[in-house]
């Protein structure tokens, strides 16, 4: 269920990399387990990201929880359809539900694959 | 942690779980927010068997609920319900309740599953004729909620559903007796099916097969109740929270004699409705501020899933508080502007 050829941070949330730019969304297991989603703060065009930094926020119906960068980068574009209809996170969070793009140099080596994140989340 | 009987009913439905009370209840089958609709809509069935139930019946149980609740239990008719509280010697809420009255001498009353137990252990009949029974292990308890649950209901129960809002009735489903009142908790019309633990399996299976009926979990209960305005134990209602402070003034009778009655003092504080404008909602304990200066807290809030903008309750000390002021919410260190509205945000049409 989890693309194998994405990378995924302890934070559940997704890369996937083309070139130097990667594209970020959270799993099904974080938009499972925050339920339907209302609202997204998400960084703007420009913003620098750092890995495991809050970058953003992400409200459900229930509550609000914060959205972590997994990835150092600056931010080169950003999903206004996913801000615009929020729910496309629950509805595709590994597709049409990404976030933003970053463009950057490194990939921290923490990621995991697909079968080592489906392993830590059961 | 409490299960309640159709634990593994949920399961299969792909419930995820939540800690409510000391049970393991379902927060949601699929989407809460479709849930939530389907209850606006159509009809929703919630499984709320960790409320707590307690009888009290004798040939005194009318005069010695009179004594402990703040309303009169002994004007309730017979098959009719009222809301009600039972307050500490201080005043303050130790639950809120609904009253049933079964029969001249038989009461139900149902608690909040956290506080069933307080409830029980201070309803001693001490020098009145009459028994209190906790019997919340011997009952289930499913709600069936949205403009079209009559029609379901009706479809299996062997005789029409005549009972009108706030009132109570024996029906049968499937050979089996059980207790129906007219009664929710989500702003529409709805019912709340009692039955033993041994019938609610059959039950909730039958009514989970009608076309308009949606599994709803504790989420939607959660968005349904705040946008009827309903308050919430542990968020509007404490123990140090005084009825009329909870806006619940005019539940109180004028009257002498009920536990707690003495320690009632002049509210301090007071329960508003907030109406904001874009997409972030105000969340339980968020500072409520009026002209810079903090007056109160958020006690619930969400993005309204029905009205489309966010909404709260929340306490302010400015007892002067009126709709159409003006009110700022910090949320998460951004202070956005907030209306007071009247209770509640949402009401049915009919």
């Amino acid at each position: 269920m989890y693309p194998e050829n994405y990378k995924y941070s302890k934070e559940h949330e997704w890369v996937s990399v083309e070139g130097d730019v990667a594209t970020v969304g959270i799993t099904s297991y974080a938009a499972d387990a925050l339920g339907d989603v209302v609202y997204l703060d998400l960084p703007s065009v420009g913003a620098s990201t750092v890995y495991l930094k809050i970058c953003g926020e992400i409200e459900s119906t229930k509550s609000v929880s914060e959205l972590y960068s997994p990835i150092d980068g600056e931010v080169v574009e950003v999903n206004d359809a996913v801000s615009a209809n929020p729910e496309m996170v629950n509805s595709d969070p590994h597709g049409e539900g990404w976030l933003f793009k970053v463009k950057f140099t490194e990939l921290p080596a923490e990621l995991m694959s697909a079968s080592d994140y489906q392993e830590m989340v059961g | 942690m409490n299960k309640t009987t159709l634990y593994d009913q949920h399961s299969a439905l792909g419930a995820s779980f939540t800690d409510f009370g000391g049970w393991e209840m379902p927060v949601r089958y699929g989407s809460d927010l479709a849930e939530h609709e389907a209850v606006r809509n159509s009809a929703g069935l919630f499984d709320i068997s960790h409320m707590g139930e307690i009888v009290v019946v004798g040939p005194q149980a009318k005069d010695f609920l009179d004594s402990k609740l703040i309303n009169l239990s002994s004007k309730i008719a017979p098959g009719r319900a009222k809301y009600s509280m039972l307050l500490n010697e201080s005043g303050g809420i130790i639950d809120d309740l609904i009253v049933y009255r079964l029969s001249e001498e038989e009461f139900l009353i149902v608690a909040n599953a956290s506080n069933k137990d307080l409830v029980a252990a201070d309803l001693v009949p001490k020098g009145f004729d009459c028994e209190v029974e906790d019997q919340s292990d011997q009952w289930s308890m499913i709600a069936l909620q949205g403009p079209r649950s009559l029609e379901v209901l009706d479809r299996f129960v062997s005789e029409p559903i005549t009972i009108g809002y706030y009132s109570i009735g024996k029906y049968v489903i499937d050979s089996a007796e059980v207790l129906i009142a007219r009664t929710g908790y989500t702003g529409e019309d709805g019912f709340e099916i009692y039955c033993q633990n041994n019938q609610v399996v059959s039950i909730w299976e039958q009514l989970l097969q009608a076309p308009e009926v949606t599994p709803c979990g504790l989420a939607s209960r959660d968005s349904l109740r705040l946008e009827a305005g309903m308050p919430l134990y542990g968020h509007e209602l404490e123990r140090d929270i005084q009825p009329a402070e909870a806006g619940l003034g005019k539940v109180v009778i004028t009257r002498e004699g009920f536990q707690g009655q003495s320690g009632l003092r002049e509210p301090k504080k007071k329960l508003i409705g907030l109406k904001g404008e874009g997409k972030r909602a105000a969340r339980q304990g968020y500072q409520v501020y009026e002209n810079e200066k903090q007056v109160g807290e958020v006690t619930s809030g969400i993005l309204s899933p029905t009205l489309g903008y966010p909404i709260a309750m929340a306490f302010t000390t400015n007892l002067e508080t009126k709709p159409g002021d003006k009110l700022m919410v910090d949320i998460r260190g951004t202070h956005q502007e907030f209306i007071v509205v009247e209770l509640p945000f949402y009401k049915r049409a009919n």
